[in-house]
């Protein structure tokens, strides 16, 4: 029986109070301040509902690019040894340890129409930065090590044998993959993704300056809870944010129950 | 360890692909807040670092840093010695709660400091009555921080502990060594590298932290701004070679802390934690 | 199908794996490679399996070239130490996976496929279990789930590596009979690798012993048993007691006992081997060498009997009941190996 129970549970739970628990009461009840009537109002609103729209949608779809981007790169790093390895695997790290402003400003840098990619993209008539689409590639850069660390540990793990029988068993390459590798990698591979797509929900700071934000076209929804917040709306963005909470939350119920139902059988 | 595959036709061009993406994607922004800081020349780029709001604003970072990762790094050795070491009910809701910040919006980490704190905040009247600021003022800023780092240190720690379970500790104290003492020279020693990756990444992200702090900051350059601030504020000002110069500082510190956890993750591999998966 | 395999050599780096292995199995027939860890028998499976490729030699299967077809095209069944079943795949769909995986113009309608799969389980005795997990069976019951999905292609042989390995040694009884009537049913050649030398013998048609990566021995079971080629095949296949002894002219000298020597023995210093359980136990002034009691004790149905000669001690087997009076601690009686070989000694 360890000691200190009283101790490290009183820690805990005070640090946990103080920092987590009365910040997201408030959180939760200041929207009311609104009223249900005030609420509806808020969230039926254009420029609301287009801001989390955008928030979402992009943060989805970045969030499913990362997973095909995350497999590949994932796949190579664990599958082949080639000079370099070691360092690119450590790059993938990067997204997550840059500070998401210098992220953010450089991704701009780089996407502007006047930037390196910026400009290529510009001569095939795309717009990268101050677009949609700018917000979509630093998503994509911003979740990219979730997915890969995702399935790393379980892409190494995988038994050797078991492939091997599925060769023996005459599987081409690409049965293989499909019928005996993917399956196993699924749970974490839906992890991953929904740890991607959490993050990019939230995302700020790498997206605020390539996004451009203008309202209902390329504002996201935290932008829009800093502009209520300087406006004064302190019920309106605790409305968003509250809302951003319940769909990331929702979100992770999905994952949890999709993983439920795929592991209950795999278990072994 | 299983031996590597070499399949041939497939893997140099999943290579390609993987080195062009990696490249693309995420060695050239890196590159880029480098070559932008050095465009207009050496002293171009020394004179933005020297400026007295970039130091004001490197020092604050540094504060804020200096008191959310210890507070952060005790809360989470208190977190994984709880739930480690005991059983109770809703231990689930505390993971989770632990989780949380991961999963919210930075804004949103800073929003709910305003909801307390703000003007308009529950306990905005009684700060206002004895002149207390916390929003608009350093406070603010090592609140927003801490919520948003709290989960680092917490989740290296507790699969580790529960991993390594109880008996030497249970042996220490059998031998009449006391809790603090089994705690400081056996439980310590064991946890040392996974706590150490822990405060590292928890350092880098207060350091790197924009988006709680951007809410609950008064944006006064020399006084309540951070480096990622003060980043912005160059950047929007439209002095580029500023606001890259001042970011190679950041971007240095996220590749130390890159080198600094390859090289425990190589070396530790056994000691850290059993999930260290962001 | 029988199985020819002519000088075959694989080397990983600089450890040679196998040298200048050369055998023939033939059609239907069991063979077991049988060798101590690192002597190149699973390396050679493997090879028959196409996970690895020689660097010489060659491999006809019905006197086909085998080592040019790829490994989906041997249709060869492997079953592994720690089954290797898709453990995302129910037991049904394990079974069937190697004919669902055949290109549309091989592979056989759904219905010819429930039936195979059908045809499985009951040889297997896992009907009533189709619709499980591995997880959720027994080890026994797993790898016969991948022998059934192994033999389910029709293989044109069958590979198994240390297939009971990881099992009890209850279960592995059990499924070594199993292993032995199925093989019997289906006649399908098949080369089984082992390092239990029991499980050898009691299995094959034919034993190939191996060593350090080369063939030491082939031969039916009891003729190896009985006549090991090496004193490392003497030692490997059943327990061995050891003693010096000189062979001159025409006479052996073992210790304090002389005799004819064998016809055919090596001269000079050789090393004698025989069985524990093969030797007449006589009071001082029998026939044979002498030796001193340590200790008489009873291990399982047998007496177990110490005793040393000169500075060497042997570990004997002899009927328990009635144990002879004579056999008792501290007194001198004389052994004599109803059976022996000889072997010239090492130095």
């Amino acid at each position: 029986m360890s000691p200190g129970f009283p101790l490290a549970m009183g820690i805990t739970l005070t640090y946990l109070g103080a920092i987590v628990v009365i910040p997201l009461a408030a959180l939760v009840l200041k929207p009311w301040a609104l009223g249900v009537d005030g609420v509806w109002k808020v969230l039926s609103d254009p420029r609301v509902l287009a801001a989390l729209r955008l928030s979402f949608g992009s943060a989805i779809l970045a969030a499913l690019v990362d997973a095909v981007l995350g497999t590949v790169i994932g796949w190579t790093l664990v599958r082949y040894q080639f000079p370099g390895r070691r360092l690119l695997d450590a790059l993938v790290d990067l997204p997550f340890a840059l500070p998401t402003a210098v992220a953010g400003i450089a991704l701009t840098a780089l996407y502007a129409p006047n930037g390196p990619l910026g400009g290529l993209a510009a001569l095939a008539g795309i717009k990268t930065a101050y677009s949609p689409l700018g917000i979509f590639i630093a998503l994509i850069f911003v979740g990219l090590p979730f997915v890969v660390r995702a399935i790393e540990p379980v892409l190494s793990e995988l038994d050797q044998e078991v492939e091997e029988a599925a060769r023996t068993l005459g599987a081409t390459d690409f049965q293989r993959v499909a019928m005996v590798v993917a399956p196993a990698l699924l749970p974490s591979l839906i992890s991953g993704v929904g740890l991607a797509f959490a993050r990019g929900l939230g995302e700020y700071g790498s997206v605020i300056f390539i996004a451009g934000n203008m309202p209902m076209r390329t504002e996201i929804a935290p932008l829009l809870i800093v502009i209520k917040l300087e406006e004064f709306d302190y019920s309106g963005a605790a409305l968003i944010g509250l809302t951003m909470v319940v769909m990331a939350f929702g979100m992770l119920l999905v994952i949890n129950a999709l993983q439920t139902l795929i592991a209950r059988r795999g278990a072994a | 360890m299983k031996p590597v595959v070499r399949l041939p036709g497939v893997a140099p061009l999943l290579l390609l692909f993987s080195v062009t993406v990696l490249g693309l994607l995420i060695l050239l922004p890196l590159g880029v807040v480098f070559q932008q800081a050095f465009a207009k020349g050496l002293s171009a780029y020394i004179a933005p670092l020297l400026d007295p709001d970039a130091q004001a604003a490197i020092r604050l970072t540094l504060l804020v840093a200096a008191i959310s990762v210890p507070l952060n790094a005790i809360f989470g050795v208190a977190a994984a010695w709880t739930v480690a070491r005991f059983e109770f009910r809703g231990k689930t809701l505390l993971l989770a709660l632990i989780d949380l910040p991961f999963s919210i919006s930075p804004v949103v980490s800073g929003l709910v400091w305003v909801l307390l704190f703000g003007a308009e905040g529950w306990f905005g009247a009684m700060l206002q009555a004895w002149g207390v600021k916390i929003i608009f003022a350093t406070t603010g800023l090592v609140l927003a921080t801490i919520l948003v780092t709290l989960p680092f240190v917490a989740r290296e720690l507790i699969p580790l502990m529960q991993a390594q379970g109880a008996d030497e500790e249970a042996a220490a104290l059998t031998l009449g060594a006391s809790g603090f003492i089994t705690f400081f020279r056996v439980t310590l020693p064991n946890i040392k590298w996974a706590l150490i990756y822990g405060v590292l990444l928890c350092n880098a992200r207060a350091m790197g932290e924009f988006g709680a702090v951007s809410v609950v900051s008064g944006h006064i350059r020399g006084v309540t701004d951070t480096l990622p601030l003060h980043i912005e504020a160059l950047y929007n000002d439209y002095d580029f070679v500023g606001a890259f110069a001042v970011a190679t500082l950041l971007a240095s510190l996220g590749l130390v802390t890159l080198v600094v956890k390859t090289a425990l993750e190589w070396r530790f591999a056994d000691e850290l934690a059993a999930s260290r998966r962001h | 199908m029988p199985l020819e395999i002519k000088s075959l050599s694989k080397a990983f780096g600089q450890y040679p794996a196998l040298k200048d292995v050369s055998l023939t199995a033939a059609d239907g027939e069991f063979l077991a490679l049988l060798g101590p860890s690192g002597s190149g028998k699973t390396t050679l499976l493997r090879i028959l399996a196409g996970l690895e490729q020689p660097d010489s030699g060659e491999v006809l299967l019905n006197g086909e070239d085998f080592l040019s077809e790829s490994i989906g095209a041997r249709r060869v069944g492997m079953v592994f130490q720690h089954y290797a079943l898709f453990r995302h795949m129910t037991v049904d769909q394990n079974i069937a996976f190697g004919l669902k995986v055949r290109p549309a113009s091989a592979r056989p309608n759904r219905k010819a496929i429930a039936a195979r799969v059908d045809e499985l389980l009951t040889l297997m005795q896992l009907e009533g279990l189709n619709r499980r997990y591995p997880s959720q069976l027994s080890g026994g019951q797993r790898q016969r789930v991948a022998l059934a999905r192994a033999l389910a292609i029709e293989p044109r042989m069958l590979l198994l590596d240390e297939p009971f390995g990881a099992l009890d040694a209850q279960v592995r009884r059990e499924l070594r009979r199993w292993l032995r009537q199925v093989h019997d049913r289906t006649g399908v050649t098949t080369v089984f690798v082992t390092h239990d030398q029991e499980e050898a013998l009691d299995l094959a048609d034919r034993v190939a012993v191996l060593k350090d990566g080369a063939l030491v021995q082939m031969g039916e079971p009891h003729q190896v048993y009985a006549d090991p080629a090496t004193a490392f095949v003497y030692d490997f296949l059943g327990p061995a007691c050891r003693l010096s002894a000189v062979v001159a002219g025409d006479r052996l000298t073992v210790a304090d006992w002389t005799n004819a020597a064998p016809p055919g023995a090596p001269s000079g210093k050789v090393e004698l081997y025989f069985r524990p359980n093969d030797v007449s136990l006589s009071p001082a002034d029998g026939p044979g060498f002498s030796a001193k009691v340590l200790h008489a004790g009873v291990r399982g149905a047998s007496g177990k009997i110490e005793c040393a000669v000169g500075e060497v001690i042997l570990e004997l087997e002899a009927a328990v009941s009635p144990r002879p009076a004579f056999l008792s601690r501290g007194a001198d009686i004389r052994v004599l190996p109803n059976r022996c070989k000889l072997y010239p000694s090492a130095d």
